[in-house]
């Protein structure tokens, strides 16, 4: 069982929730980029969800969720002090920064979660970071106040400008690569964008011309994490690639996002259908 | 089963869940925290693709990811979460015992129609007899000598059929297999909703990449010899992990190989007599 040492809503809206639990074994490794495991109970469903954060020290791990299908909304009702069954990792690859020092960092709605720690980490080591954020309305804005501390550079957007520049994060991120050219080279030497599949499919459409190298995180569906399985699977310049072993990370401009976006599909009317019969008498909790 | 964890519980063992060897911690940081000698045991995971298009379209699954979520995650049972698809006519690429398990479990699930596709004949099958018998029985159907070429989706991406090509079985090889030759012009679809693709595993990387020390074979299988012992010291394996995918009976027996050897290593290294036969 693992302890949930905090909890906190990240927006007005309450679709984000911040939980930090006690996993010794995960802080010890853990790296932005990273995911861990986490799987509420006996009978629940293994859910993946990207590191947002660790302190080695005290043994905890920090893990920003969105209320998407049955088991995150039954995660949220989760109380500062209760304890999980499961939490597992950190799997997958952190995210490479050797050697970079200009770097735009995009993030969409709740990938801006998964963003943060690595644009925390690049600016840890003096990488300059511009980051764009990127929600639907105001009242889904998160990390406005962490963002601003670990960025050379913030824009928030939203897409009704309700909060910060209206627009999508594709305009700014164009904006950000054409006022950053000299002598006819942009100075960006990578951008990483995080956000719902068909944002970075047109992310990646903006910096293709420009020759920018291009990161993803990916979230297909995953049941193990750790290669045995293969459902996590995405095609990758042509080739079949686990994400969960061989990324999250991956070249924008080599993913086959159709398939990506197809699979992401599979399951959908069984998760909405599940995520209606929640057991509202015991607010979710299945045992309690 | 659950009565022998308990009895190895009670006879001292530490069971600690939840941590992935090479990622949660290392072999070496275990001999860090005082252990003296390690055992790895991870099997043989890592599931083989058919390398043909249509491989990703949904309603392809391996069987470990079918076995998966039906047998560890129990997808069946309404009160467990796992989501399972609902099937109906199934194809399962592969003739070992994964295949016939996984075309049992299809069946089980309450597929109306399940075949088993093979590139080679009946006699060539890897699986045992026992478990071919117990699937006809089952009413699985076996298509033999058919060489899956792609996996047909429509224009959403789901699985509506898988194209084969007829295979006749030439000359025997080396080893007294008959390896299959296409038949021209034989290409023909078999109509289903989804594709298990059964033809092997592989040993996990994980490991092996995490552990400075460890050699592997040709296949991806670390190395020891018969006292189980690897190439880096007080390291043992045995299983799958080892082997290849091989059988249970000799993964108990590899580990029960591994813990007289791991004893007797111990006690040398603590100047101890040797253990009583
Ligand atoms: C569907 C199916 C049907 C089969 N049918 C038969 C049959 O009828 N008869 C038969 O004899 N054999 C059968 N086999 C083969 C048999 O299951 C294996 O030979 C046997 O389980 C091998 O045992 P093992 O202990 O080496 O590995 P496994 O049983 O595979 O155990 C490995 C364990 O290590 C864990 N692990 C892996 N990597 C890590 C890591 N990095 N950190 C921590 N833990 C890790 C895994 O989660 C797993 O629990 C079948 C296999 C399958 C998949
Ligand atoms: S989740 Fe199973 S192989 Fe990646």
């Amino acid at each position: 069982m693992y302890k949930v040492v905090t909890k906190r809503f990240l927006n007005d809206a309450k679709t984000i929730c911040l939980f930090e639990i006690e996993a010794p074994y995960i802080a010890r490794h853990a790296r932005a980029g990273q995911f861990v495991i986490f799987r509420l109970d006996e009978q629940g469903e293994r859910v993946p969800v990207s590191v947002a954060g660790y302190d080695r020290e005290k043994g905890t791990v920090t893990v920003m969720v969105q209320a998407a299908g049955r088991t995150t909304k039954m995660l949220h009702t989760v109380e500062q002090g209760d304890y999980i069954s499961d939490i597992a990792g950190p799997l997958g690859k952190a995210t490479e920064m050797e050697g970079l020092k200009k770097v735009c960092v995009v993030g969409g709605g709740v990938g801006c979660a998964i963003a943060y720690p690595i644009a925390k980490e690049m600016h840890e080591r003096g990488i300059e970071v511009t980051f764009i954020a990127g929600f639907r309305s105001a009242d889904i804005v998160i990390l406005k106040d962490e963002l601003r501390e670990v960025s050379d550079k913030l824009i928030i957007c939203t897409d009704d400008g309700s909060y910060g520049k209206k627009g999508f994060t594709t305009v700014f991120l164009k904006q950000e690569i054409e006022s950053n050219i000299i002598w006819s080279r942009p100075q960006f030497d990578r951008v990483i964008a995080i956000g719902p599949d068909i944002m970075m499919k047109f992310l990646a459409d903006v910096t293709r011309p420009y020759g920018i190298s291009t990161i993803i995180s990916l979230d297909p569906i995953m049941v193990d994490g750790t290669g045995m399985c293969g459902c996590c699977r995405v095609i990758v310049g042509g080739e079949t690639k686990f994400a969960c072993v061989d990324g999250p990370d991956f070249d924008a401009h080599q993913v086959d996002f159709d398939s990506l976006i197809k699979r992401a599909a599979f399951y959908k009317e069984e998760q909405d259908e599940a995520a209606k019969h929640i057991c509202h008498m015991t607010g979710g909790k299945r045992n309690g | 089963m659950a009565a022998e964890i308990e009895n190895l519980k009670a006879m001292g063992v530490k069971i600690v869940n939840n941590v992935i060897v090479g990622k949660s911690i290392t072999i070496d940081e275990l001999f860090e925290e005082g252990y003296e000698a390690v055992f790895i045991g991870s099997g043989a995971g890592l599931p083989q693709f058919l390398h043909i298009p249509g491989e990703n379209l949904m309603g392809v699954y391996s069987a470990n990811e079918l076995l998966t979520r039906t047998n560890l995650m129990k997808a069946y049972r309404e009160d467990y979460d796992t989501p399972i698809k609902k099937f109906n006519k199934v194809a399962v690429v592969g003739a070992g015992n994964v295949a016939m398990d996984a075309a049992r479990v299809a069946k089980r699930l309450g597929a109306s129609e399940v075949h088993v596709v093979y590139r080679r004949g009946k006699n060539e099958m890897p699986a045992r007899q026992e478990e071919v018998e117990h699937a006809e029985a089952e009413g699985i159907e076996f298509n033999m000598l058919n060489n899956p070429c792609a996996i047909l989706g429509d224009e959403s991406g789901h699985v509506i059929g898988l194209q084969c090509v007829r295979q006749e079985l030439g000359a025997p090889d080396e080893r007294g297999r008959r390896s299959p030759v296409p038949v021209e012009g034989s290409t023909w679809t078999l109509e289903c909703d989804t594709v298990i693709i059964a033809i092997g595993t592989s040993p996990n990387p994980l490991i092996r990449s995490t552990t400075p020390g460890l050699t592997t074979t040709r296949k991806g299988g670390i190395d020891a010899d018969d006292m189980a012992h690897t190439e880096k010291v007080a390291v043992f394996a045995g299983g799958d992990a080892v082997t290849g995918s091989a059988t249970v009976i000799m993964a108990m027996g590899a580990g029960k190989n591994a813990a007289y050897w791991i004893d007797e290593y111990i006690r040398r290294v603590n100047g101890e007599p040797k253990a009583e036969e």
